[in-house]
């Protein structure tokens, strides 16, 4: 594989690194992506992502593990073996919404969750890319590469120093 | 942009970078084994030895090693598995609902919550297998097809409804304690080597901080938490419905919904209460988990506690004022019968010791916190004790009326319960990062001494 190379800046400060996105952006960079030892808010908008939409695949599975406990507590009590339990109705709608409700959270939330590790790529076998290892103690770290922009190193190095970054740090991988 | 309350304490004392809470909280992780806790690991292990060989007994030989008799066919077994599983209730609380209503001050205690929650709801689970006489069917409460042994289950019974309940908890509990561990488990990765790292970089599956998964991960957890919030209300509700969908007096009741859950989240945040007490002695976290920390359990520990109050009066009323001389009787008996002083405890503990906290000094008290909190867990058991055993030790044949008296058997599966939690959670507490270090680094600005030097 070819070596991409990546113009790291690396900020001490998460208000600072919020408006040197924004300022960065302005001059026609284009960011890889920027790693945060937290969430920033609204740092997904000034990089100019999508909103995300965990909601989608939550209420997808959501629906599905509804449907999947309607059709189990109805087929098994209702038409496989139908038994006759203080004279209620073979299939009685009330007291199965408890089973449904679990059943719906239940597939929700793990569907949700693996759809999530799957959009990230996150598995105990995946190998990282880890730009800078303090990003997970206390720097943020902005990564521009340098193949994918128009604007010269020099020049994009000078951005990222005016906006407030305490290092300018070249990484090939 | 951060707005800093002018009337809110802080919840980060001590003036502490972004760095230094790393290294606060990860070198408990990465420090040896400490003397102190080699001690009170080797204890948790023999009680859980003792136990063990109780809970063998109790197999081997069944379950007249307890103390049930014909008449009080429930005991120890079912009020130690609603016992566990009341404390199970605070981690998931203080996660998803505290999250929901954007209370910064759960960052610094949602971790060992979750993990105390998810241990203490394996402990109520083991009750379950204990109180089946018959461990190796228990298979029969999942809805297998009639070739496997037994018919479809019944779908109309609040017992099929708990194994469906317990485990959903179990599992997503499991899952929003995992989410919020990995950007930690990041952190601890990137500052161990050898084995270390590989093993936690494992654990961590290659988290690294980019905005686009942060921006994911934020709403993962929030959505997490809307689902979280009505499944915490709805386990302990389906357990109350194990008493309250039957027709035994002092159990067919319909506050036992409501009322159950607040008793879960006051024995729950009594718990955490004594957890966290400890944890920040020991391991020298005064900066995080602050006076204010305390305080603020010490008030939403009040406010149960005076909700399960008024279930018990409100119990009692309806007992009299429905004009059914069984459920007057059931109530009647409970505070004057031979099972008085169980219903006394009950009282005192959970409705009158809390109340002291009205007063500001106590409640910034630190050995005053622990004491209440014990005597609150001892209290939230008699509940349950009075509840299921004073319900049923008089039925409604006077010739086979009887008295329950406890054997060893019912005493060594509860001190194996405390074995197991205490082995578990001495273990996270060494391995895994006790404190949320992410989220206490995203409230760092708003909420730390340091702002206001600025």
């Amino acid at each position: 594989m070819a070596h991409k190379k990546y113009i790291l800046g690396v900020f001490d400060d998460e208000d600072v690194v919020l408006h040197a996105v924004s300022d960065v952006r302005e001059k026609g960079v284009n960011i890889h992506e920027v790693y945060s030892p937290f969430p920033i808010h609204g740092l997904d908008h000034a990089l100019g992502y999508k909103r995300a939409r965990m909601g989608v695949p939550a209420f997808l599975f959501g629906i599905t593990g509804t449907s999947l406990a309607f059709l189990l507590t109805f087929w098994t009590l209702g038409w496989d073996w139908p038994m006759n339990i203080g004279g209620k109705n073979f299939i009685p709608f009330p007291t199965n919404i408890p089973i449904v409700f679990e059943l719906t959270v239940l597939l929700a939330s793990y569907g949700m969750a693996f759809t999530f590790f799957g959009m990230e790529k996150l598995s105990p076998v995946s190998k990282p890319i880890i730009f800078d290892e303090r990003i997970t103690d206390d720097k943020f770290v902005m990564a521009i590469e340098v193949s994918k922009n128009s604007v010269s190193e020099e020049d994009i190095t000078g951005f990222l120093k005016s906006t407030g970054a305490t290092e300018v740090n070249i990484k090939e991988i | 942009m951060q707005v800093v309350s002018p009337i809110r304490e802080h919840l980060v004392t001590g003036g502490k970078t972004y760095h230094d809470v790393t290294e606060d909280i990860s070198r408990q992780v990465e420090g040896p084994v400490t003397k102190e806790w080699k001690v009170v690991f080797t204890v948790a292990l023999l009680v859980l030895a003792y136990g063990g060989y109780w809970v063998y007994q109790t197999w081997w030989y069944g379950l007249g090693n307890w103390g049930l008799n014909k008449t009080v066919g429930w005991a120890w077994d079912i009020t130690n598995f609603v016992w566990w599983v009341g404390i199970g209730h605070a981690g998931t609380l203080i996660s998803a609902i505290l999250l929901l209503f954007r209370q910064k001050w759960r960052t610094s205690i949602n971790r060992a919550a979750e993990a105390m929650t998810i241990f203490a709801v394996l402990c109520a689970g083991s009750f379950i297998f204990f109180h089946m006489g018959r461990p190796w069917l228990a298979y029969w409460a999942l809805p297998l097809p009639n070739t496997f042994g037994s018919l479809w289950v019944n779908f109309n019974s609040p017992l099929v409804w708990d194994v469906f309940a317990i485990s959903t908890y179990l599992s997503v509990s499991l899952l929003f304690w995992y989410i919020g561990l990995i950007p930690d488990l990041a952190t601890i990765r990137d500052r161990a080597s050898g084995i270390r790292k590989t093993i936690y970089g494992a654990l961590a599956m290659g988290w690294t901080g980019g905005a686009r998964a942060w921006a994911r991960y934020e709403d993962v957890s929030l959505i997490l938490a809307g689902l979280s919030t009505p499944l915490v209300l709805s386990v302990h509700t389906i357990v109350s419905f194990d008493f309250a969908t039957s027709v035994i007096p002092g159990w067919h009741t319909t506050i036992f919904p409501p009322y159950f859950v607040a008793g879960a989240i006051f024995s729950g945040f009594a718990m955490v209460q004594n957890l966290m007490l400890i944890t920040r002695v020991v391991y020298k976290l005064e900066d995080y988990i602050t006076i204010e920390h305390i305080g603020l359990m010490n008030k939403v520990i009040t406010l149960t506690g005076s909700i399960v109050g008024v279930a018990y009066i409100t119990e009692f009323f309806i007992a009299a004022y429905s004009g059914v001389q069984y459920e007057s009787y059931a109530f009647i008996n409970r505070a004057t019968g031979p099972l008085w002083w169980s219903y006394a405890a009950m009282m005192t503990c959970n409705v009158l010791s809390p109340q002291i906290f009205w007063f500001k000094k106590l409640r910034e008290n630190i050995v005053v916190s622990f004491v209440i909190a014990v005597v609150v867990n001892i209290g939230m058991w008699f509940e349950r004790f009075v509840i299921i055993v004073t319900s049923l030790h008089r039925d409604y044949l006077p010739s086979s009326w009887t008295y329950f008296t406890p054997r060893m058997g019912d005493i060594g599966d509860y001190l194996f319960t405390f074995g197991f939690f205490f082995v578990c959670f001495l273990l996270f507490a060494k391995f895994l990062p006790v404190i949320n270090m992410a989220e206490v680094k995203a409230v760092l600005k708003s909420s730390s001494e340091k702002t206001d030097k600025k």
